[in-house]
């Protein structure tokens, strides 16, 4: 059977003032999808991303979630973006809330959980990243790994059909990035759906189920691990590919 | 020896006069601390919400809350007073004139207004700086999650700005109990209008000086103790990890 298609991307372009990030972006994204985004820094890696749930606002082009436009005006965001979740390289914890209220507190304001039912969801997801013994202290207390694995639980809670990460294992000690990795790799393996700007090749290699290389703000080559990294065509891909493995 | 009976005699002459005029003395203490907490609770919630036009998108509320701050900020708060005063009555605004704490509520109202108004400024910019002094990850993660800008703003911008900005903000209240002593010259019987008034009936001008400097100074120190124990009780709550 085939499956249907999450997210499709045409022809999206951003620009910064007179700087145009990216040009013309096309991707599509099957639900169960793990794909990679690799390319040098400052190809618009993570202005891609971050376009995907308009943190960044588009300059031009379509993503369709499920077949509706998100950059539409009559498109409620706030709505979209409870199904799009994200991990951020620098964690973003709310720092003036214990590690069960910074995954409880989106339950209980935005989807009127109640308090118990949210704790509830925050513990089953704390159990799933090995923290639950970390549920009532405050984020100031972790290391940038536990910070991560929260920040997982976290966009886990609002229970998205995909998980944006933005370098996500880009600011942690070499020991902690193992950690964060193990459980993006559960995740995929549950069948989330995930799109990762990493620097981790070895992770695009094992986990991704598609990897894509983005340089100048055009998607540059795209396929399976195999594709992408044994066969590359490109030599921009190659010269990349020798620098970082 | 001089010296010291000059004291003696100075502290008597004191007492003495704080004896006699202590009625008066304690109403207008009551007077100035009821201007003051009126003032400090209404300005930190407009102070606020100009903070919030003040970084709003919306050019024209940004503008408004620029050109108010700076206008305030930029005129001494006696000219502000005197405009309120005389403005209202301009304005078609004649407040009732009925005995209020002592003293004629339409120059309570005005005084009042007057320094609600110089104060929001101030408030307005402490408010200002400790939003934006909060790292804008803060809010990318909470409308990652889907909250709009204004819940964000109220469950997880404002709660950690308002930590940061708790000494600034206790200093500006210490600021307005002693500015409010200016609102004495359009009449309102604060300490300072009865100092004047007791300087006149008693013949003497150091001692009441010096009983309304302590009492002021009584009332600026409760405060800035109140407010000591509240920046206490806020970073203990975020370093009880474990």
């Amino acid at each position: 059977m085939e499956r249907e298609f999450i997210l499709e991307v045409k022809d999206l372009g951003k620009s910064f003032k007179n700087l145009e990030v990216l040009k013309s972006i096309d991707l599509n994204v099957k639900k169960g999808d793990v794909v990679a985004i690799i390319g040098p820094s400052g190809s618009g890696k993570s202005t891609m991303l971050r376009c995907l749930n308009r943190l960044e606002e588009p300059t031009k082009g379509q993503i369709l979630f499920h077949g509706t436009n998100i950059l539409d005006k009559e498109v409620d965001i706030n709505k979209i973006r409870m199904q799009i979740g994200m991990v951020f390289q620098q964690f973003n914890l709310f720092p003036h809330l214990t590690v069960r209220r910074n995954i409880t507190i989106a339950l209980t304001k935005l989807q009127n959980l109640s308090m118990d039912e949210a704790n509830a969801t925050a513990d089953r997801l704390l159990e799933m990243v090995g923290l639950a013994e970390k549920a009532d202290v405050y984020p100031s207390s972790l290391s940038g790994g536990q910070k991560q694995r929260i920040a997982i639980a976290r966009s886990l809670a609002m229970n998205p059909e995909i998980i944006l990460f933005d370098e996500p294992t880009s600011a942690l000690d070499p020991e902690m990035v193992g950690e964060v990795l193990q459980v993006m790799k559960d995740l995929a393996q549950a069948g989330m759906t995930m799109l990762v700007v990493t620097h981790e090749m070895g992770f695009a290699k094992e986990v991704a189920s598609k990897v894509i290389f983005l340089d100048g703000g055009y998607v540059l080559t795209e396929g399976s691990p195999e594709e992408v990294f044994e066969n590359a065509k490109h030599e921009r891909v190659k010269a990349f590919l020798d620098k970082v493995m | 020896m001089g010296i010291i009976n000059g004291i003696i005699n100075a502290l008597t002459s004191v007492v003495n006069v704080f004896v006699k005029y202590d009625d008066m003395f304690l109403h207008a203490l009551l007077m100035t601390v009821m201007l003051s907490l009126a003032t400090v609770l209404i300005s930190s919630v407009l102070g606020s919400l100009m903070a919030l036009m003040r970084i709003s998108n919306s050019r024209i509320l940004r503008g408004f809350a620029t050109a108010y701050v700076s206008f305030i900020r930029g005129t001494p708060l006696m000219v502000q007073i005197f405009m309120v005063f005389y403005g209202l009555p301009l304005l078609g605004i004649n407040l009732p004139t009925f005995e209020f704490l002592g003293t004629d509520f339409s120059r309570f109202f005005s005084g009042l207004l007057a320094l609600v108004i110089n104060s929001i400024a101030y408030v307005c910019e402490i408010v200002r700086g400790g939003i934006q002094s909060i790292d804008d990850g803060q809010m990318e993660a909470a409308r990652s999650l889907g909250f709009n800008k204004r819940q964000a703003m109220l469950y997880i911008i404002f709660p950690q700005a308002l930590k940061n900005i708790l000494p600034a903000l206790g200093n500006e209240f210490v600021s307005v109990i002693k500015e409010s002593s200016q609102v004495s010259i359009i009449g309102l019987a604060e300490l300072m209008y009865i100092t004047t008034t007791v300087r006149s009936i008693s013949f003497r001008s150091f001692e009441p000086l010096l009983i309304v400097s302590l009492l002021y100074f009584l009332v600026t120190s409760v405060c800035s103790y109140l407010v000591n124990k509240m920046e206490k009780k806020m970073s203990v709550s975020n370093r009880s990890s474990n």
